[in-house]
């Protein structure tokens, strides 16, 4: 089912009609098995990138046995094209670290902590004012769950989730391996919930206006409402929220520029979109739901893109596993050989099979998702790749 | 050698002397020295009684944990495609001329050190650029004049 | 109870505990699934992706590694979807690799190798990716390390984390520049490594291998002006029949000497008689040292711990330079054997100690390193010129042409040739222990050790830490203040395990008397020179050759061998007397822990 057009929202941005934390003092008065049914029911899904449905990750946190149990938000925003997280946490704080605390309530954590990407420090003092206004409302209202911010130190991998938590640990971010998930065994071996910085706000607004109305929103497979990092050849670059389940054609003629080529969704993990295929892509469906968007006009070297992405995948690989160590490397310099001739152009073929090699044997996110923007981009604009 | 002790002495304390304050702790003397020297790092295997190895290992896995000692301010272009788009490299050309140095060196003294990074999260505003925590958005030749000149005459 | 857990894995149902992962639930039914990073010593890490399988349901492969088996689960294991992937991943670490394997010392025994043969991956498919301009640290004595032939497996920074507790090897960097490397990239030399050579045996390929000195000693067997003896440790016997065809645990004791002297050793003697000749140095100093504590009250450190291993003795030189007052005096075996053979053997044989070349042959990387040391010159010479491993032994006869498998049986020359099963068993986890328990029973009651054949079993097997207890009573009046005291004591083999003792003596919580450590899991049957692969099964079939031996020896308890009762009428005096002193006794020196 499509949305019949594209429709801007305002629910993670509107301003604060009623106080997050007014929110968070009415939710924690219901039943909790009913807040978490309750975000079930929204269909919320993870706006990290994975989409994995938040209720239901919550669910089985409660489920674990743990006096222990940690809420972690992930702001380790490093997805190229991606901005959206620091908007959230500069403009409306309190809807993310409400929604951390009713996570928290309902799973029966009782401490929190908010992974922030190292680039992002200048965020730092203000959110840490942010955290001492909600730890004086968690007091009053007598919620035992307190926050603490963790700085990262600048890797992109860190936003998997288990290689945060390698991180919040001391050690060197590399995923592990899953089972055990953090749900199981996260944080210094105790149960976790690891959530994106919109998600946690999305859930807030869940809380807020019921999952019934939340739900209106947005397709069969797509709920809700999302925001979009919208960037490249745009004349409305910006975060922008948006109700799920809309073509990239009507996306592309509300934001691209009149020329536009190619979108990129969901960051360089996710697929490109040529111009074709704009009337059938619904942004969301079959790729990621992170929210980057990048558009690109017909001025723009596709081999040129795709060199960068694969520049960024070389060095932001943990380097833990063979195909996405040596993997990134040998699209990187392929694609290089195949455009300066030492290679024949059928190498590219060699190199989709290989992306599909990465996609079903890495160890993580990372290595798996480079075939959607290099297989996408390749077979797409080969010529460009030849010539 | 004995200041580094010191320094390193208080962040333990501060932090707490379990692996999981490693980062903490190594990002607290990143910020008093601008980089993990040698000394450094051996005081921290010592105070949290780990491999030095093990240190150097997880220091080394990050881009802001430097070791080895490079410009007081640090200059992180973005080179992700957005702002690679918009005139990335001319940014650099322009702060390569300026500096008198090529991306990925430091300048005598060690003022400034010139380096590309991976994306910074303000690709709407492309190009962006870190100086030490202070970002700085679209971006154009004469901005960058401005503002490093600013820097080059040493107002911050 | 165990729960059982039930799968399917290639059309056959197969039931295994809880916790157990595909690939052992694989292994149970006898199906191979190709591995690099896994090592069943170690820890699991899954970053290979050699062992993907499919399960059904799932369009990515899992590593079996790394998935613990389900109920229910169905498993193929050899798809056209899993080959082509495992090659592709092979042809990976290949375009990554150094592939000059023609030159190569782990060749024909190199995991990588094997599996790119078995794959038939073409070396061509993907460019290389291997880094230019690696160099070779060559710094270590012992060890070298080779970047260009290393796949990141880990195997090595496991072993020195898990098995010995070092963590001397750590990984650096990240994505494309991501490396196995030390603090800092200093020198293996430079830094807190111990030499135990773990990593070596732990190594699939060619990137960790010990320095190799056996053009140097061909050189001196070649030389007419030197007189080269060399001096094999027990573990060698039980172990070098694997580097010639032989399965795991075969006593090749006379062929190997045979093997040695058509090589062109003047003289092939064996390490157990200075193996014995030590449980006479390190049984006195134990047996003085409690006389010291129990009669005269003296603060003396106990408990005693042995001094055998040199991976061992910079592990404590490292870790606990405050407590090395504990550890024996004695030198190994090894240098005890050269500093006799250049004043002893050299005047016993009227042979010029300047000419003498002694050679030990060892199943240790850190013995290259002990030999090495500054203080192991007390004969004048450097007491021991080149130390070779198992290994290097194995290669060399092999250079020498020689058939091994149709030599005749020889005999150790002598002197310093003849040994007793007390010296052999050294080889394994607690010989050192049962060999001086020996001795030192029979010295302080004038009876054999109360156990059946001699055989102290509690202190056998591969149990990281064994203890034991022995009661004196009806002692000799020598060592009446011994009488009705229960000794304590405890075995323990692998680092890590050393290292619980020795936080126990750090705590003053240590209830011990004597302890015997040996810095690799089994002991020398395990040790770093030791042919690869080596496993526990491995280390048990080694353990029981070397039992075997023991028991085929007429004589099995040091004091007993004649030799050792002509060296010290002849030459030595008594033991922990002035020229054993001199000759057979060292110092330690305090390092730095990280």
């Amino acid at each position: 089912m499509l949305n019949t057009k594209l429709r801007k929202v305002d629910i993670i941005f509107s301003p604060y009609s009623i106080e997050p934390y007014d929110i968070l003092k009415l939710t924690i008065k219901k039943n909790k098995e009913k807040v978490i049914q309750d975000i079930i029911d929204s269909g919320l899904r993870g706006r990290g990138g994975a989409g994995f449905p938040t209720g239901m990750k919550w669910k089985f946190a409660q489920q674990q046995e743990s006096k222990t149990k940690y809420v972690i938000c992930n702001a380790d925003e490093g997805e190229p094209g991606t901005f959206k997280d620091r908007k959230l946490l500069v403009e409306v704080p309190r809807k993310v670290i409400s929604g951390m605390a009713i996570c928290a309530w309902a799973v029966g954590a009782s401490k929190g902590v908010i992974y922030l990407r190292r680039e992002y420090r200048y965020l730092i003092n203000d959110l840490n004012k942010e955290i001492e206004i909600y730890n004086q409302n968690a007091k009053e209202i007598g919620l035992d769950f307190s926050i603490e911010i963790f700085l990262g130190a600048g890797a992109y991998i860190c936003g998997e989730e288990t290689a945060l938590i390698e991180s919040m640990e001391g050690k060197r971010g590399e995923p592990r391996n899953k089972p055990p998930y953090p749900i199981q065994k996260g944080y210094l071996g105790f149960p976790t919930i690891v959530n994106n910085v919109e998600t946690f706000a999305s859930a807030t607004m869940v809380c807020r206006i019921g999952s019934d109305e939340y739900k209106k929103l947005g397709t069969d497979d797509q709920k809700g409402s999302k925001l979009f990092s919208i960037s490249g050849d745009s004349p409305k670059e910006g975060v922008h929220e948006l109700e799920l389940g809309m073509t990239l054609k009507q996306f592309v003629d509300e934001f691209g520029d009149g020329d536009t080529k190619a979108v990129q969704i969901g960051g360089v993990a996710g697929f490109c979109v040529p111009r074709k295929q704009f009337d059938t892509a619904i942004i969301g469906e079959g790729n990621t739901t992170g929210g980057s968007t990048m558009i690109f006009n017909s001025s723009r070297s596709m081999y040129h893109v795709l060199h960068n992405y694969l520049d960024f995948y070389a060095e932001e690989s943990c380097g833990q596993c063979t195909p996405c160590r040596i993997g990134t490397q040998q699209l990187l310099k392929g694609i290089e050989a195949v455009k300066s001739g030492i290679r024949p152009a059928s190498y590219l073929d060699q190199l989709i099979k290989l992306a599909e090699t990465m996609q079903i044997t890495s160890k993580c996110g990372l290595g798996q998702s480079v075939t959607n923007s290099f297989t996408s981009i390749v077979k797409n604009f080969r010529e460009e790749m030849i010539y | 050698m004995a200041e580094v002790k010191e320094l390193v002495k208080k962040l333990v304390e501060k932090h707490g002397r379990e692996r999981q304050n490693l980062i903490p702790i190594l990002q607290g003397i990143h910020l008093e020295n601008n980089f993990l020297s040698k000394e450094a790092m051996l005081e921290v295997a010592k105070q949290l009684d780990i491999a030095s190895a093990e240190v150097y290992g997880t220091a080394s896995f990050y881009s802001f944990l430097d070791t080895e000692a490079d410009g007081k301010y640090k200059i992180r272009v973005c080179k992700s495609i957005t702002c690679d788009m918009k005139g990335k490299n001319e940014i650099l050309k322009t702060m390569e001329d300026m500096l008198r140095i090529k991306v990925g060196e430091t300048t005598e003294g060690k003022r400034f050190s010139l380096i590309e990074t991976n994306c910074i999260g303000l690709c709407d505003k492309g190009p962006a650029m870190l100086i030490n925590d202070e970002y700085y958005t679209e971006l154009t030749p004469s901005k960058v004049r401005k503002i490093l000149g600013d820097y080059i005459r040493n107002e911050y | 109870m165990a729960d059982k857990i039930n799968l399917i894995i290639d059309g056959i149902e197969v039931s295994v505990e809880k916790g157990k992962s595909i690939l052992d639930a694989a292994k149970q039914i006898d199906i191979r699934i190709p591995t690099l990073c896994h090592h069943e010593d170690l820890c699991v890490a899954g970053n290979c992706r050699v062992c993907v399988v499919e399960q059904e349901g799932r369009n990515n492969l899992i590593p079996s590694c790394a998935t613990p088996a389900e109920n229910g689960m169905k498993i193929k294991t050899s798809t056209p979807k899993i080959r082509r992937a495992r090659k592709d991943i092979m042809a990976l670490l290949v375009s990554e690799h150094n592939t000059q394997c023609t030159t190569c010392y782990r060749s024909t025994n190199c995991e990588l190798q094997d599996l790119a043969a078995e794959y038939n991956v073409d070396n061509n498919v993907y460019l290389s990716v291997l880094k230019p301009n690696l160099k070779i640290d060559k710094s270590s004595w012992s060890i070298e390390k080779d970047d260009s032939k290393c796949i990141r497996c880990q195997r090595c920074v496991r072993t020195c984390a898990e098995l010995q507790h070092v963590n001397a090897l750590a990984v650096t960097e990240r994505g494309s520049e991501m490396k196995i490397s030390t603090f800092m990239h200093l020198p293996m030399n430079e830094i807190v490594c111990t030499n135990c050579g773990q990593c070596i045996t732990h190594c699939p390929t060619g990137a960790l291998t010990e320095r190799r000195y056996y053009d140097e000693i061909w050189e001196a067997i070649d030389n007419p002006e030197k007189h080269v003896v060399i001096n094999t440790a027990p573990s060698v016997r039980v172990a070098l029949g694997e580097m010639l065809g032989y399965p795991a645990g075969t006593r090749v004791t006379g062929k190997m000497v045979t093997a040695l002297k058509k090589m062109g050793f003047d003289s092939v003697l064996d390490t157990d008689f200075t193996a014995d000749l030590t449980i006479m140095e390190e049984g006195t100093e134990l047996l003085t040292r409690l006389k010291e504590v129990l009669v005269d009250k003296k603060d003396i450190a106990l408990p005693m711990i042995t001094s055998c291993s040199p991976g061992w003795v910079k592990f404590i030189e490292h870790m606990y330079p405050e407590h090395l007052a504990h550890l024996s005096t004695c030198k190994s075996p090894q240098q005890m054997f050269g500093a006799l053979a250049k004043t002893y053997y050299a005047e016993q044989k009227g042979i010029d100690p300047k000419n003498i070349v002694s050679v030990a042959g060892m199943p240790c990387a850190a013995k290259k390193y002990e030999a090495n040391r500054s203080e192991m010159r007390d004969s004048g010479y450097q007491d021991v010129d080149a130390g070779l491993t198992t290994r290097e032994i194995g290669h060399m006869i092999k250079q020498a042409g020689l058939d091994f498998p149709e030599l005749e049986d020889g005999d150790f020359d002598s002197i310093m040739g003849e040994s007793t099963g007390a010296g052999v068993i050294f080889g394994a986890t607690g010989g050192v222990m049962e060999a001086a328990l020996r001795t030192a029973y029979f010295l302080i009651t004038g009876r054999p050790v109360p156990f059946d054949n001699l055989n102290i079993t509690p202190v056998r097997g591969l149990e990281g830490i064994k203890e034991t207890s022995i009661k004196f009573e009806n002692c000799l009046p020598e060592f009446s203040f011994l009488e009705g005291v229960e000794a304590k004591f405890a075995i323990a083999h692998g680092l890590i395990n050393a290292r619980k003792i020795m936080d126990q003596i750090a705590d003053g919580k240590s209830p011990y008397h004597f302890i015997e450590i040996m810095a690799c899991p089994g002991g020398c049957i395990g040790g770093g020179g030791q042919p690869i692969p080596t496993n526990d099964a491995i280390r048990k079939k080694r353990i029981e050759a070397i039992y075997a031996e023991d028991m085929g020896k007429p004589i099995r308890m040091s004091h007993e061998n004649p030799e050792i009762a002509k060296i010290y009428k002849e030459f030595l005096g008594k033991p922990l007397g002035e020229k054993s002193h001199h000759l057979l006794h060292t110092k330690y020196r305090k390092r730095k822990r990280y």
